[in-house]
């Protein structure tokens, strides 16, 4: 079999549980993002677009969702002959089976599948994360400064820096150490969870890392730090743009207000690199006669009749007249009908809210689980 | 039994009277009702009743269509048994071509294993059960079962279109004519044909050895009189897309509930090529109204009445009314357009104004990318 010059690995198998509600049903690479995404949609076309053809996806937690959007990865060019898109859950072996224990050991009981591509490099990856990256230009960053593994990294601000693990580079961009979640950090540059690794050493270390006992089995905790101690050349990649690992209920609230945001950074409506995803065949949204859209982000199938103030809502979307929808996100086919007031929420999948009802006080986020019905108030007076 | 059926789209269609959206493209691929193609209505229709086996058979200037419909993935019809087949003019005979397209690729007919064959065109725009079309043709015994819309207004719609003579009691085909206007009621033809395999291949080699024949779904309508012809009422909103007039108006209707919810169904969908456009972003500032938009747009100035379509870039102080604009277009700041038709890749400058009027809409022809 041809060898693949860079496979890709994402890991998608977390619950993200700080979610709530939203990865109550999925894994958090599958939880719907900006009007018409899903978040791992991001770690995929990158992928696409930046030349990559075989990917394999780890699974873990709730897959099913994830599973049925990704298919055969025919929205992003993953249907190929020779290699495409893999999707690796854990599984049972003749002395019996483990669930993955850390990221590392993720892609160690996958190590059967990248040996079938022998590949020169191996990109690794997180399932959750916004952002638009060419991993073209890592790679050629990585094989420039003869690296061992190449960390992508983002300046963050000094407050925000002991919530990351902590590159520290001499001038070289060289990594001399590293620090997971430190309290007094000793630089500003923060692993964005995306590494480069020459296979032959990957493979090394990853194997080390499964006979020690102690070991968590993970990339940030023990795969870097030995090979660190180990001498090997770990060089930090800078990347400059819109980055955001979306953990919290408030942290995904506030990534699709920046979506919002004039001057965003995330350039979701530039059309040179694309972000593709798996979609259903709709009509196009109808805004009517008395709709008012203000700083918002409407798709297919949607129908409005209301108001839109910085909102965003995913396809099929019904909103009826003299509805005022501000600071929310309204996800794919819930019907918000006529009369009803709602601010700063989170309106899940197939909801119904029937008129006359105002859902959210404006100062904290109001989730609204999926396939609910919110009776008109109305009815009970 | 749907099973038997294969389906085969004619683009033979008369473009006499939409000349300026077809210089590019065939009927067939004239972008409609924002974001989808005129052929994307009869293929859904077709593939939505089951049936796996399409040729769509088009004239040379193809480059379009054959662009649009790809692997016939968006349909489903991308299948290893059966799927999609496109066959295009290669000589261009001036008569009768597409008779002899048929018969040059009868191959093909001949290896479908399906018995049966719906015979359609794609500028009649509709979605419709053929499910029941081929229930009512068996049921019939007919040779032969054609569609047909009632209407009373064909004097303004459906012009040009085949008009049938229906005996009112058997529902059998007494005769047929063409719709010249002067009359409002008539039982317009929509170009869907019911029956054996044989019989279309038997047409087939007439149609294309007769030295009078012009082209083969005349021949088809001269011949019908001759056969047992069954006929089917279809009580389904019916756009026909022949002139440019009925184009826009076609377009506009779409902003009805009335029109838009026959025509998109979610137990019926209408597929159509995926471009991967972003969600359409609606700027502060903005004031849009009974519109039609499709995703991919950026949307600053105002908007009435009007039915966009993917990657259209609308700046600050435009107004536009009454206007279909397609895809692939930016209005700069200040521009004054109603009742206007802009075709895909034009760049509108700063502060133009444009004016058509319902009757006469103005069509800015499509730019070609290159020089």
């Amino acid at each position: 079999m041809a060898k693949k010059n860079m496979v890709a690995m994402i890991l998608a198998g977390g619950q993200g549980s700080r979610l709530g509600l939203l990865t109550k049903q999925m894994a958090k690479p599958a939880v719907p993002f900006g009007g018409k995404y899903r978040i791992i949609d991001f770690a995929l076309s990158n992928c696409c677009n930046s030349g990559i053809d075989t990917v394999g996806i780890l699974t873990q937690y709730k897959p099913q969702v994830l599973n049925a959007h990704i298919g055969i990865g025919t929205p992003w060019d993953f249907d190929r002959v020779h290699g495409g898109i893999a999707t690796l859950p854990p599984y049972m072996t003749e002395v019996g089976g483990d669930w993955y224990k850390g990221t590392a050991n993720a892609i160690y009981q996958n190590l059967n599948f990248l040996e079938g591509y022998n590949p020169g490099y191996v990109l690794i990856l997180s399932g959750d994360h916004i952002y638009k990256m060419d991993y073209r230009k890592m790679l050629k960053h990585h094989i420039d400064s003869g690296a061992d593994a190449t960390i992508a990294v983002i300046d963050v601000p000094l407050s925000e820096a002991s919530r990351f693990g902590i590159m520290n580079t001499n001038e070289d961009g060289v990594i001399e150490s590293f620090e997971e979640k430190p309290a007094n950090p000793k630089s500003t540059l923060a692993s964005m969870g995306i590494y480069i690794f020459t296979y032959d050493k990957l493979k090394k270390y990853l194997i080390a890392d499964a006979e020690d006992k102690d070991s968590e089995n993970d990339f940030g905790k023990n795969i870097i730090p030995s090979m660190l101690n180990n001498g090997e050349k770990l060089v930090a990649y800078s990347f400059n743009g819109y980055w955001k690992d979306v953990g919290t209920v408030d942290s995904y609230w506030e990534a699709h207000m920046d979506l919002l945001s004039p001057d965003n950074d995330v350039e979701l409506f530039a059309n040179d690199w694309k972000i593709y995803t798996s979609t259903e065949a709709r009509p196009s949204q109808y805004i009517g006669p008395d709709a008012r859209l203000e700083n918002s982000v409407v798709t297919e199938g949607c129908v409005i009749y209301g108001q839109l103030i910085n909102s965003i809502v995913f396809p099929g979307v019904y909103v009826g007249k003299n509805t005022r929808i501000e600071n929310s996100i309204i996800m794919e086919n819930s019907v918000i009908e006529d009369n009803v007031i709602i601010s700063k929420s989170i309106i899940l999948e197939n909801v119904k809210v029937e008129a006359h009802n105002a859902i959210g006080n404006g100062k904290d986020i109001a989730v609204i689980d999926s396939n609910k019905v919110i009776l008109s108030q109305a009815k009970m007076d | 039994m749907i099973k038997d059926y294969m389906a085969i789209i004619n683009l033979d269609e008369n473009e006499n009277d939409i000349r300026s959206l077809t210089t590019n493209r065939p009927i067939a691929s004239i972008p409609l009702g924002s974001r989808y193609r005129v052929i994307d209505f009869i293929l859904s229709n077709i593939v939505n009743c089951g049936i796996q086996n399409v040729g769509i058979f088009s004239g040379t200037n193809s480059r379009s269509l054959t662009d649009h419909v790809g692997t016939g993935k968006a349909w489903d019809l991308n299948r290893k048994i059966d799927g999609l087949f496109v066959f295009n003019h290669g000589l261009c005979d001036f008569v009768n071509h597409d008779s002899k397209l048929l018969k040059n690729n009868m191959e093909y007919i001949y290896r479908s294993h399906s018995d049966n064959v719906i015979l359609a065109s794609s500028y009649m725009v509709c979605n419709m059960d053929l499910a029941d079309v081929v229930h009512a043709h068996e049921a019939s015994g007919a040779d032969m079962t054609v569609v047909y819309k009632s209407t009373d207004e064909a004097d303004s719609e459906f012009l040009n279109c085949y008009t049938l003579d229906i005996d009112d009691k058997t529902n059998r085909l007494l005769g047929v004519g063409k719709n010249i206007g002067f009359s409002q009621n008539a039982n317009i033809c929509m170009e869907i044909f019911l029956m054996k395999k044989e019989k279309l291949v038997e047409l087939i080699y007439k149609s294309a050895h007769n030295l009078d024949s012009k082209s083969f779904i005349s021949f088809i309508f001269n011949e019908m009189v001759n056969l047992n012809v069954n006929t089917y009422k279809y009580d389904g909103i019916v756009l026909c897309i022949n002139t440019i007039s009925s184009y826009y108006r076609s377009n506009m209707k779409m902003l009805t509930p009335e029109v838009s919810d026959k025509l998109f169904r979610s137990d019926r969908p209408i597929y159509t090529k995926i471009k991967d456009e972003p969600p359409t972003l609606y700027v502060k500032g903005c004031e849009v109204e009974n519109s039609l938009i499709a995703d991919g747009c950026i949307i600053r100035g105002k908007v009435k009445n009007s039915v966009i379509g993917r990657y259209v870039d609308i700046e600050d102080d435009v107004e536009i009314e009454n206007c279909i604009i397609l895809q692939n277009i930016r209005i700069h700041k200040g521009a004054k357009l109603s009742h206007v038709i802009i075709d895909k890749n034009v760049d509108i400058e700063e502060g133009t104004e444009l004016k058509g009027n319902e009757t006469f809409p103005l069509v800015i022809e499509k730019k070609n990318l290159f020089k």
